[in-house]
């Protein structure tokens, strides 16, 4: 099957004067088909929004370097003019972000929210943009759609305000939907409805969604392919049974044991994972993780591992948790 | 584990802040009910977990129990004495025994004292000071015993990861040597790699202290893991109590069991054959309850008869464990599967409390989208 979006090599560094660069993702690849759910998964700083706003277009102009490329039907979007690259946000991709609330515009009331998007892509006007914003409302869930378009983002619940957003997102069939911890600022019982929702949605309209979080669980469940990110890099990616069943890279495997799990028995002590991403090792000359993995050897602190696929999943590592551990 | 007498007795506990207007707010035009009848005891050397969503009051419960909001009514025993009736000395004394963790390990530690003034401090102002040969050994003592080199006393907060930052929390509530922690939120700001060594870590310094802990989380994974008992809350008032395990395997109340089944959990084969009720709405206003059993307008299980005007009191229904307690009428029928869910309309609830500040943001949306 041929590819929506090919990620390859994407590499974004933050420059500031008379400092080292930070180099905020690193070498990252991968692929969604047309329809597929593909998860970015890892800790708070490892690269997720930026590697989403990379493929957005949407970091800023200065001090950021960006290289490799992000192609959608064979045109590298990294290479669009601005204008070009707006004409495709919303039609073509869009996005999803954690935080409702500043995400919408706090002073426009959300019905003129959705019809803005309607007639810049669609072409709607007046009453008409205004019927489909309210069918939009209804399809995401907001109750009593036409009293909500006259509502100011304040005015809704947070589990609301980011059916709001969703309803944008979505306004313009885009092919491709970033969700960026979507439903991190809500409590479990909304999430679980935006999850339904969203999956629900993309099952309906074909378009792929690539879904970034911090939370194993959210991608357990959604996710066909599964991408867990360290340090700017992708350490590991499988199908997501395969992953869960058998996870190969240390950083995965600690991460799975060291989670408190709802249905395992209470009380015993979590194999938890020492140190913090403060420990990492720089990538360049070794692998980030040794300080933190139980199974570094000599070569980690010396050698970058690079990434190897065999049998459908992806490792980057020098001693890989044995595929018959578990 | 949990032995006759309770450290910590709370009962009927209800705060209910008012809700000012006006230009100089001397209108009192309502109230919030953030906890609204609360009755639940600790055992000494037991973990209770209070779980729940955003606003359901479980941060004012705890700090009602350490005396650092008002109650509105209800009595709070610990040890024997009514906390509640303490004033002056007797309460700050009383202060001692019980410490508070917070969430944001940041904003809760003063970024301009050391670590090792950050310790010293609470043990002066309580009189457990024995001079500097015995404090730098007790000092010693407490980085080590929180996992972090002696050399971590005299540098400040911000050189620490939010791990260890948590870790320098946990060790300024042990330094008066109390008996209960309230921890609020222990873990919900840390990185998921660094959670397991902080819970690790207070499970172990409970063992060998023999600490009381209330642990407040909305993440009812981490609450049922370090938890002896589970409360859960919902609009300011406990609507199940049980055994975490017990919790787990037999969940009681049409909120419990969507809480329940909407936490994710990392195994696809259980994601993808997983029962879930889904609760439709909100949460509505803790300013406006609604009447009768406050879970009444997103229960699935709701009849047409009580639940509307009637508030169910927690009880152990026939057949369950002592300690299992539930407030619902019908928690019976539900049990026994005579009751089944049933679709549930949704209500629109407008966030009447939502601050009206409006953040500055760069990019919203809509500018992202309608260029
Ligand atoms: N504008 C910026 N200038 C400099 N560094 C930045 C900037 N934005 C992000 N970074 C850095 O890039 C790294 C990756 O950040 P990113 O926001 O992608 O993390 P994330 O995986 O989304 O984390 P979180 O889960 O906290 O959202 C971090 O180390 C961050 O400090
Ligand atoms: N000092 C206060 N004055 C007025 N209202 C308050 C005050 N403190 C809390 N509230 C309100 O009381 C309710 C309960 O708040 P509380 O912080 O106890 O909830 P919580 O369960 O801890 O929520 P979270 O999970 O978000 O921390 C909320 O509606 C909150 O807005
Ligand atoms: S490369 Fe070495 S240090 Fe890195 S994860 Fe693999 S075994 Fe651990
Ligand atoms: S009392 Fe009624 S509304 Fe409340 S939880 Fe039980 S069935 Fe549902
Ligand atoms: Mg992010
Ligand atoms: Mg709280």
């Amino acid at each position: 099957m041929t590819a929506l979006l090919e990620v390859r090599d994407l590499q974004v560094a933050f420059t500031r004067r008379r400092e080292p660069d930070t180099v905020a993702v690193d070498g990252v690849s991968f692929d969604v088909a047309p329809g597929q759910v593909v998860g970015l998964v890892g800790e708070s700083g490892c690269g997720k929004s930026v590697t989403s706003l990379a493929i957005m277009r949407l970091l800023p102009a200065r001090g950021v370097r960006v290289s490799g490329s992000v192609r959608m039907d064979g045109t590298d979007l990294l290479t669009l003019s601005g204008s070009e690259m707006r004409a495709r946000r919303g039609r073509d991709l869009s996005m999803v972000f954690q935080d409702p609330l500043s995400s919408l515009n706090p002073v426009i009331p959300i019905g003129l929210q959705v019809t803005e998007v309607l007639r810049r892509h669609r072409g709607m006007a007046g009453d008409k943009a205004r019927q489909a914003a309210a069918e939009l409302l209804e399809r995401v869930g907001i109750p009593d759609p036409r009293r909500r378009l006259d509502s100011y983002p304040h005015q809704l619940s947070g589990g609301m305000r980011q059916r709001a957003l969703i309803a944008i997102a979505l306004a313009c069939q885009p092919r491709l939907l970033i969700a960026d911890e979507p439903t991190t600022a809500l409590d479990v019982t909304i999430q679980a409805q935006i999850l339904g929702l969203l999956s629900e949605l993309v099952r309906e309209t074909g378009a792929a969604l690539i879904m970034i979080t911090h939370d194993l669980g959210v991608v357990a469940g959604l996710c066909e392919a599964v991408n867990v990110l360290y340090g700017g890099r992708i350490v590991e990616r499988a199908q997501r049974h395969r992953l869960f069943a058998t996870p190969r890279h240390p950083y995965t495997h600690g991460l799975l044991r060291s989670i408190p799990r709802l249905d395992a028995p209470p009380g015993e002590e979590l194999e938890a994972i020492r140190g913090s991403v403060v420990d990492n090792l720089p990538w360049a000359h070794a692998c980030a993780f040794a300080p933190r993995c139980p199974r570094a050897i000599e070569t980690c602190t010396e050698v970058t591992p690079v990434a190897e696929t065999s049998g459908g999943r992806l490792l980057r590592c020098h001693n890989p948790v044995p595929a018959n551990a578990e | 584990m949990e032995t006759s007498e309770p450290l910590l007795d709370v009962r009927d506990l209800a705060v209910h802040f008012p809700i000012k207007r006006g230009l100089v707010l001397d209108r009192t035009v309502g109230h919030v009910y953030a906890v609204d009848g609360v009755s639940l005891h600790i055992g000494r050397g037991e973990t209770y977990g209070l779980v729940g969503e955003s606003g359901c009051g479980k941060s004012t419960l705890g700090r009602a129990i350490l005396r650092l909001v008002d109650l509105t009514t209800g009595q709070v025993t610990f040890d024997g004495v009514d906390v509640a009736q303490l004033k002056g000395e007797q309460l700050r004394t009383m202060r001692r025994r019980f410490q508070m963790v917070f969430q944001d390990p940041m904003s809760s530690l003063d970024p301009r004292q050391s670590v090792e003034s950050l310790l010293t401090e609470g043990m002066k102002a309580h009189g457990l000071s024995r001079g500097p040969a015995a404090d730098g050994a007790r000092l010693r003592e407490l980085v080590d015993s929180v996992g972090l080199p002696a050399g971590a006393l005299r540098r400040y907060p911000h050189e620490f990861s939010g791990g260890q930052r948590q870790r320098i929390g946990i060790a300024r509530a042990l330094s008066v040597e109390p008996d209960l922690i309230v921890a609020d939120e222990p873990v919900s700001a840390l990185d998921v790699s660094v959670q397991a060594q902080v819970l690790n870590l207070l499970g172990r310094l409970q063992s060998e202290l023999g600490l009381t802990y209330l642990v407040i989380a909305h993440d009812l994974a981490v609450v049922r893991h370090v938890s002896d008992r589970v409360g859960v809350m919902y609009l300011g008032g406990l609507v199940e109590e049980a055994p975490s395990q017990e919790l787990y395997d037999d969940p009681q109340h049409p909120y419990t069991r969507a809480l329940l089944s909407a936490v994710p959990v990392p195994d696809p084969e259980l994601e993808d054959h997983r029962e879930r009720i889904l609760l439709t709405g909100d949460l509505p206003s803790p300013a406006a309850p609604p009447a009768g059993c406050r879970f009444h307008t997103r229960c699935p299980w709701r009849q047409p008869t009580r639940c509307d005007d009637e508030r169910p009191a927690l009880r152990v229904i026939a057949g369950a464990p002592a300690g299992h307690r539930v407030a619902c009428h019908f928690a019976e029928d539900i049990r026994s599967g005579r009751l089944q869910p049933h679709r549930v309309d949704v209500e629109a609830v407008d966030d009447v409390l939502a601050p009206g500040a409006v953040p500055d943001l760069p990019g919203s949306v809509t500018e992202i989208l309608g260029r």
